[in-house]
This record gives C-alpha cells, sequence and structure tokens, in this order.
C-alpha cells in the first residue's frame, strides 16, 4: 500500500528493454505525427466535431499500452492516441472514427476518441469522466468468474476525472474486490480549463492511493524511460494479484483542450517548469543519448510514412448512408416491428 | 425447481402458493442454475438475501455468484456494463428503484449505447423494486420507468402478475440488451399464485386481462389490479370495462392497444409515475395520432399527483391512482 517514486531501475534482458523502448517511441512518434494530421485536417474542415490531442501526455500513454499484452483490457481517455497504438489499435481505426468511415469500429455512429473495438479488448468510452473505472472492473470480475487467469486491466483518466463520484466508486469496487486494474492518472495541470488547484486541494493525487488501499506510484510523466518502467511494474504487479495500482504521472498538456481552444490560460511559469518539457523531446535526448539518433529518425520516417498512407485509405473508404441504417438500438428490434412499435 | 424452501409449504409438503416476490427470487434460481454467466450484484444481496429476500438463499447455493456490492449504484452499474461485454449476464438489484438515479448515468448513456455504438450486445439486467408502499415516503416509491423508457437501447418491463415476475424475468435475463426490471413492492407478499407458470406470454406483447366493450383501461404493474378493481365497481353501473396490461412499456404494443379501442371507442390509460410524460401519456399520444376515428370521447390519463411522493398514508392514498379514482375517471370518459 506504499507510496512510492519511480526508483532505481531493476535489472532486466538488455533485449526486452530494448524492444519496449522501441515499442514506447514508436507509439509515441506515431502518435505525434498522426494527431498533427488530425489537427489539419480539421482545420482544413474534413473533421465535424472536435479534434482532441494528446500532446505532451505520449510518453504515459504510450507507456501504459507497451505493457499491456493481448488479452488485456484497455479502456483508454481523451488524450490517449499513443497507449491504443501501443496496444494495437490500428491508425486506420483512429481516421476511420474520426472521418466517420463506416468500415470502422464506430460505423459513423460515434466519432473522435469515443472509439473502441472489444475484440481487440479496447473499451469505447463515455464522455463521463471516471465512467470507464468501473466498467474496466466489470470486465476484469467477468474474466475472474470466467476463471480466466492473468488478465489485467488499464484504464487512463487525467486529474480533473479523479473528482467525479464515478471515479471514486469504480476505483473503490476494484479496491474491495482487490482487481488486477490499473489506473494511470495524466495530471496534467488543466481540467478544460480549470486549473488543478480549483480541482483537488490535496498535494498530490498518488496521496490518494492509501485511502483506497491501493497501491500509489508517482512519476514524471515527461520521462519516457521512468513511464515505461513504472507502468511495467504496475502492470506485472497487478497481474502478479497484488490488487488495484493507481499510477500518477505529472505532466502537462501541450495544446488545448481540444483544437478548437488555444489553451491561453496554461500558466507560463508552468510550461516552462519540469512538468512542461515536451517528453518527445526528452525521448530524442535519451536515444541520442544512448547513441540511437538515427534509430529515432528512422521511427519518425516510417510513422510519417504510415499517417500519409493511412489518410490516403480511410480517405477513400465509404462514409455512413441513413438510408441504409437500420435504426435499431437494440438487438431485440426485429420483434419490436412485429409488434408495429418501436 | 430442484428445492425451494423459500416457499411456504402445505402439510404434505407440496407447494401451496407462490408470491410475486417467490417467482422473482424462483426466476434468479433458475437462471443461476441454468446459465453459468448469470450472477447478481447487489446491495446485501450476499449471504442477508437482499433487503426485500430476493435472493433468500442464493448466495449459499451458488457461491462466487451473488455478490455484495458497495454502496456505489453509478458503480455497480458500471461494473455489469463490463461484465456484459465480457459475456456475463449480470443482474444488478437495486435496492429501492429511487436509489438508482445515482447509477442513472452507466444505466442510460454506457449500458444503453454499447449495442448502438459497438454491434455488441450489452444482456444485463437492473432489478428496480419500484412503486409506493404505505410509508415509504419521498425516496422509496418512486416509478422510474418513465426515464429508462425515454432513453433508446433499454428495454423496460413492469410486470403484474406473478406468472409475469417470473417468465418475464427470466425473459429479461436471457435477452441480449439491458432490460429495466420494474418490479412492485406493494405487490411482493400479497399477490399469490398457486404455483410458477408453465408457460409464458411473450414479454412484449400487451394482454387484455379483463375483456369489455365500454371502455379501455391500459394500465401496468400494481395499478393493473387498480384497474381491475374500478372495472368490477363499474359492472354495477351496467359499464364494462376492457383492462388492457402493457406488461413491458418499452417496446410498447400498439397493435394490441389499438385493436382494444377499436372494441371500445374510449380510452383511459393508468400510470402510478408523476403526469408529466410518460407511458400513460405516450399510449394517449399513439391512439390519438394512430387511432382517433376509433375515438368517441376524448382519450383521459390519470397518474399520481405531480409532487413528491408523501409518507403519510392519508396522503399517499390521495396521491396516487386507487380503485375509486380510476372508477371515477372511468365515468368521465363514459358519459362524454
Amino acid at each position: 500500500m506504499a507510496t512510492r517514486t519511480a526508483g532505481a531501475v531493476a535489472p532486466r534482458s538488455e533485449q526486452e528493454l530494448l524492444l519496449r523502448g522501441e515499442r514506447l517511441g514508436r507509439a509515441m512518434i506515431r502518435a505525434r505525427l498522426l494527431e498533427e494530421k488530425l489537427g489539419s485536417l480539421y482545420r482544413a474542415g474534413r473533421i465535424v466535431g472536435g479534434v482532441y490531442l494528446g500532446r505532451g501526455q505520449e510518453a504515459l500513454s504510450g507507456a501504459g499500452g507497451v505493457a499491456l499484452r493481448k488479452g488485456d483490457v484497455f479502456a483508454p481517455l481523451i488524450r490517449d492516441m499513443a497507449g491504443r497504438l501501443a496496444f494495437g489499435e490500428p491508425m486506420e481505426d483512429a481516421l476511420r472514427a474520426y472521418l466517420g468511415s463506416r468500415l470502422g469500429p464506430m460505423k459513423g455512429r460515434d466519432g473522435n476518441i469515443h472509439r473502441g473495438d472489444l475484440s481487440r479488448g479496447i473499451l469505447p468510452m463515455i464522455s463521463h469522466l471516471g465512467a470507464m473505472v468501473s466498467t474496466v472492473s466489470g470486465v476484469l470480475m467477468a474474466k475472474r468468474m470466467k476463471k480466466e487467469r492473468g488478465g489485467v486491466g488499464l484504464t487512463c483518466v487525467g486529474d480533473g476525472a479523479t473528482s467525479t463520484g464515478s471515479f471514486h466508486e469504480g476505483l473503490n469496487l476494484a479496491a474491495v474486490e482487490r482487481l488486477p486494474l490499473v489506473v494511470v492518472v495524466a495530471d496534467n495541470g488543466y481540467a478544460y480549463s480549470t486549473p488543478r488547484e480549483r480541482q483537488f486541494a490535496c498535494v498530490d493525487l498518488v496521496d490518494r492511493a492509501k485511502g483506497y488501499g491501493v497501491a500509489g506510484v508517482a512519476v514524471d510523466g515527461t520521462d519516457p524511460i521512468a513511464c515505461g518502467e513504472v507502468l511495467h511494474r504496475a502492470v506485472e504487479r497487478a497481474r502478479r494479484g497484488e490488487g488495484p495500482q493507481l499510477v500518477v504521472g505529472t505532466l502537462l498538456r501541450l495544446c488545448g483542450h481540444g483544437e478548437h481552444d488555444d489553451g491561453l490560460y496554461i500558466d507560463s511559469t508552468m510550461k516552462s517548469s519540469g512538468r512542461g518539457r515536451d517528453c518527445m523531446q526528452v525521448m530524442g535526448d535519451q536515444m541520442k543519448k544512448m547513441g540511437r539518433e538515427k534509430d529515432w529518425l528512422s521511427w519518425r520516417e516510417d510513422a510519417f510514412r504510415e499517417v500519409e498512407e493511412a489518410v490516403a485509405k480511410v480517405s477513400a473508404e465509404p462514409v455512413p448512408d441513413p438510408f441504409e441504417e437500420d435504426w435499431w438500438a437494440t438487438q431485440m428490434g426485429s420483434g419490436t416491428e412485429v409488434l408495429g412499435s418501436s | 425447481m430442484g428445492d425451494a424452501d423459500g416457499f411456504r409449504y402445505g402439510g404434505l409438503g407440496f407447494l401451496v402458493s407462490v408470491t410475486y416476490l417467490d417467482a422473482i427470487r424462483s426466476a434468479q434460481e433458475k437462471a443461476l442454475q441454468d446459465d453459468p454467466t448469470v450472477f447478481i450484484y447487489g446491495q446485501d444481496v450476499g449471504a442477508f438475501g437482499g433487503a426485500f429476500k430476493a435472493t433468500k438463499n442464493l448466495a449459499k447455493r451458488y457461491p462466487g455468484r451473488v455478490i455484495d456490492s458497495p454502496i456505489s449504484e453509478d458503480a455497480m452499474v458500471g461494473m455489469a456494463v463490463g461484465a456484459a461485454m465480457e459475456g456475463m449476464r449480470p443482474i444488478v438489484e437495486m435496492q429501492f428503484a429511487d436509489f438508482s438515479t445515482v447509477g442513472l448515468n452507466q444505466m442510460l448513456n454506457h449500458a444503453a449505447t454499447t449495442f448502438w455504438r459497438t454491434g455488441k450486445p450489452c444482456p444485463m439486467v437492473l432489478r428496480l423494486p419500484s412503486g409506493g408502499t404505505p410509508g415509504s415516503g419521498p425516496f422509496h416509491s418512486q416509478s422510474m420507468e418513465t426515464i429508462y423508457s425515454h432513453y433508446p437501447g433499454i428495454v423496460v418491463m413492469t410486470p403484474a402478475t406473478v406468472d409475469d415476475a417470473y417468465t418475464m424475468l427470466l425473459e429479461a435475463i436471457a435477452m441480449p440488451d439491458p432490460v429495466v426490471f420494474c418490479e412492485h413492492k406493494l405487490l411482493y407478499y400479497h399477490l399469490k399464485a398457486d404455483a410458477l407458470p408453465k408457460s409464458a406470454v411473450p414479454a412484449f406483447r400487451a394482454q387484455v386481462v379483463r375483456p369489455g366493450r365500454d371502455i379501455t383501461c391500459v394500465t401496468y404493474s400494481a395499478m393493473v389490479h387498480e384497474a381491475v378493481a374500478a372495472a368490477q365497481e363499474l359492472v354495477g353501473e351496467g359499464y364494462e370495462v376492457e383492462v388492457v396490461d402493457l406488461r413491458t412499456v418499452k417496446p410498447l404494443d400498439t397493435d394490441t392497444i389499438l385493436a382494444s379501442v377499436a372494441r371500445t371507442g374510449r380510452l383511459l390509460a393508468v400510470g402510478e409515475s408523476w403526469p408529466w410524460g410518460g407511458a400513460s401519456a405516450e399510449v394517449v399520444a399513439r391512439v390519438a395520432s394512430e387511432g382517433f376515428e376509433l375515438l368517441d370521447a376524448p382519450p383521459k390519463r390519470l397518474n399520481a399527483k405531480d409532487t413528491p411522493i408523501p409518507y403519510h398514508p392519508n396522503l399517499w392514498a390521495a396521491h396516487r391512482p386507487t380503485a375509486v379514482r380510476i372508477a371515477a375517471a372511468l365515468r368521465e370518459v363514459l358519459r362524454y
């Protein structure tokens, strides 16, 4: 139950570390470039609704996705493009949601960040913050009842979501049931425009772990290596049966809430502080220190190509047709048709 | 029923009567027995057997599948959504229908939208001990079918009989969609049948429970019994009232309603819930727009008064529709 901060990295096989590092690095750069493209498409008027970016949160989010494996469950939130890509969501599906492709998992019925694919273990978030905590817990309880062992659930929230009753109820339930759940809080300074001091009064959100009876770990959310290590360990502890893990990453949202928001309210001293570092820059520096600048550049080139190809492909896909929709919200729809009512 | 010590037995060891509550408990037991994906989650449902004893002995017989929850209605429903996505068929018991407001978000925005958004089913049942009983007051008496019915993606059942409590709950559990099961507390202990039913009327079909030629009274849940009593009262005045039990309010079986109004030419829709909107309003709206020419008099609605539900039995009896008030409303339409 102790609250701890990321400490010394335990020795692991270099091969494994390199592989995880590459998965994280690639997810981060793929997310950043894809989101920059989404911003352009939005400004060009090709995306309706909104575009919500995870700029500055790629390390923390991506580390969660890297730490999971097939068969686990992931419930991302608004700023988790990196985590999604790392966990295996195809770039095309992200674009399909934003562009409303009929071939995407949401078929144009829902869009942008409200996407998921239950067959891949990715739960589609609803907009109501904190709601996914209990839902992932339900998936984990079901797995336990079905005697499926070893699966982990991971969900992400921001500092704002921790103020909701849903977050509290969900984490408490998971703690009571001692579920293999990892809750990643991106304490990114602002919930839309509301600064964290108007959101909660405790010094650090990780302090709440003790109150819930769960493990709590704080991490510098701008440091990819630290995020990778902390999330990997948290997921493994959950997998071993050590109960829910609350991971709180400190960082700054390096954009507005959505692309419609210039984020001018973000405090400039916060921007120039440690939490305002861009994790992508930090990753580049870390790669340079390891003498792997070439790798970093080639990952970027691969990601750039992947984005261009995915945009071209999804742009050509069909959009939904209201005349082909069945307009049934229940599966028992055909039964109600027989009765001539809805 | 292999073992049924939740029931009263006669001296010879056979079942002499089954209450509405017994039927609900038995349906859950049968579902637990027949389907390994069924489990029950709710406050005090485990060893204690539930606030109304609807899960009595089930935790002992089905270990690990009748689970006490924290007092967290939002998380209870949210958990069920996740479990349903993972292939289970959770039954969530709310201690009182009124408390389900705390879990509304997960039901209305999550459970209800899952099939539409993902193409994957979300089979779960939310059991709501509903409706007024003497002394229950504003927060232990509510009828919630109006709110749940408004949202697409949810089936809302309102059984009025022991047979329906049993067969419709079994159907609800087997359905691929989220179902809100409004069970009426006033019927729990007092409504009895000789035995559990052997056959079922499909849950989405309304039923004429009392035939009549002069006026149609459409209602559901506990109000069916008040309406039948009112119909009896009017026999002495020479009127034959046809009572239609909706059984399920969403989807609404408009055909059965229109067929009845075609026979009688007059309509009274009765609901225990508040007068603003709801099932009775929907019935009147549909008959007015789809069956206008069948009507010989303006269709009428009768609901509870538009205030919170009062505590004292004197006030409560005047707040809700009763046989006397229903009879008065029927006369008004009949004499138009």
